[in-house]
């Protein structure tokens, strides 16, 4: 196998792994705020079905949940699972998963908020949405930059994870190559490949934060 | 005309009674400054007026709508949401700690809520709004971050979120507390401008000298109820009730 050719394979086992960060994150973070308004709703329901669920997919690996998505269908409902459903699985898994974190990243953001702000906006005659979208929001997602960075890049490693089944990201083909040409220099790429990846990530998270830095 | 009446009110935190009775009638220019030691209540009866704490009996009305009253029950009962958020337009309130939105420019402090609560047009708003600036001498501010700003400053700014929404009424809780002394002297001068423009007002306030000057009545709170009430010149200077002239001899003049 010529350096090109491996390149080539490797390449295209990176743009799976973006494309599972990347769908990461666009679906769970808003989903994760759906799950921390439903974890502090006044519907005492709701409001334990939330803790349960994020309870469970921080307390057990993302790997097992992997499975879990993946061979339910079959196991449970008795659907032969198609090829195309591994990818599926794997984003579907990483969603529920990252939004369970995310969402407590949201609660705890919400939770610092001063009162004096909703109070604020309560005689000022702003409605319930209006406040938290204009005034709450805001100002919650300025104080959780730090921790959802460390998620984000978290996730990157995690990435590597949908290896479990056979989805060829990254890590996925350094292996395949790696077993197949007896050599390291696929995981020094694959390696290379993650650090420039959080490298550009930890950088851009930066910008956003010094963005926000315009007020205090 | 009766801008506020509130009658008989009464309050409770869990098992703590702290409003026991409190009626008070403001009309139309006048200025009610509100004293007494702390934990008299004097904060929980503006949160009650302000709807930001429910009473437990008693009516609250904003020139003759009723927006809470006791009823045959004896249980509270609140206007239905539309009526108190006209009833809400009413009334403006000043807090001791500012609040103002810190992601907000001070410009739009001032202009956000009479744009999307009121929807009125934002080039009017924003004319208002620097008309309030230039009287608040903080023309040059305007687009400053709260944070930019002294704390003499940021009560300017947050009074002036409140006249923007062209109150009939404005509260003021401590507007002075959470200053340095050598600041509180803007904040009273701001609020003695207004009382000379006639702006109805009722003002909690720790400065003697302040209320005597500024008000047309004082009352004197101890305990959740109303222990003495009169003029201000007459009640600062001539005090009838023992409570009263206890708690007064507590400060210089
Ligand atoms: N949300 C609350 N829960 C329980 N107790 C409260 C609450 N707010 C005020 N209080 C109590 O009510 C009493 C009166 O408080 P407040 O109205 O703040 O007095 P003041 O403004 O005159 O100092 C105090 O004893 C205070 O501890
Ligand atoms: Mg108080």
């Amino acid at each position: 196998m010529s350096l090109s050719v491996m390149l080539t394979l490797l390449l295209h086992g990176m743009w799976t792994s973006f494309l599972i960060f990347a769908l990461t994150l666009l679906f769970s973070l808003p989903l994760g705020l759906l799950v921390a308004l439903g974890r502090m709703s006044n519907n005492l329901a709701l409001r334990n079905i939330m803790r349960v669920y994020i309870s469970i997919l921080r307390g057990t690996p993302l790997m097992l949940q992997i499975f879990f998505v993946y061979f339910s269908p079959y196991y449970i409902f008795g659907i032969s699972i198609s090829n195309t459903y591994r990818f599926y699985a794997v984003i579907i898994a990483f969603v529920l998963n990252y939004a369970a974190y995310f969402a407590e990243i949201y609660r705890s953001g919400i939770e610092s908020m001063p009162v004096g702000q909703y109070e604020a906006a309560h005689v000022l005659g702003y409605s319930k949405s209006q406040t938290f979208i204009k005034i709450i929001l805001p100002q919650v997602i300025k104080r959780i930059i730090p921790p959802v960075t460390n998620e984000v890049i978290t996730l990157i490693k995690d990435t590597s994870l949908a290896f479990a089944i056979s989805v060829s990201e990254m890590f996925t083909v350094a292996k395949a190559i790696a077993a197949a040409q007896k050599t390291m220099t696929a995981f020094v790429a694959a390696g290379v490949f993650y650090y420039i990846f959080n490298f550009i990530v930890a950088w851009l998270m930066e910008l956003v934060e010094k963005k926000l830095n315009y007020y205090r | 005309m009766d801008v506020l009446k509130i009658s008989r009110m009464k309050k409770s935190f869990d098992d703590l009674e702290v409003i026991k009775d409190f009626s008070l009638t403001v009309k139309q220019g006048e200025v009610v400054a509100i004293i007494g030691p702390s934990g008299s209540g004097k904060t929980t009866v503006l949160r009650c007026a302000t709807l930001l704490e429910t009473m437990d009996c008693g009516v609250l009305e904003y020139q003759g709508e009723k927006a809470a009253w006791t009823n045959k029950d004896g249980g509270i009962e609140y206007a239905p949401a539309g009526q108190l958020k006209k009833i809400k337009s009413k009334f403006g309130l000043v807090f001791q700690n500012f609040n103002l939105f810190p992601h907000y420019s001070v410009l739009k402090n001032i202009t956000d809520a009479p744009i999307s609560v009121q929807k009125r047009d934002p080039v009017e708003v924003g004319k208002e709004a620097n008309t309030l600036l230039e009287k608040m001498g903080l023309t040059d501010k305007a687009n400053a971050y709260p944070y930019q700003l002294s704390g003499g400053q940021q009560q300017r700014v947050s009074i002036a979120r409140a006249l923007a929404m062209n109150p009939q009424i404005l509260f003021f809780d401590e507007p002075t507390s959470a200053l340095d002394p050598e600041l509180t002297g803007d904040i009273l001068k701001v609020i003695k401008n207004l009382a000379a423009e006639h702006m109805t007002m009722v003002i909690v306030t720790h400065e003697m000298n302040f209320a005597r000057d500024v008000a047309n009545r004082i009352i004197f709170m101890a305990g959740g109820v109303i222990v003495e009430e009169g003029d201000a010149k007459q009640l600062i200077e001539k005090p009838q009730n023992d409570r009263t002239i206890a708690f007064l001899s507590g400060f210089q003049r």
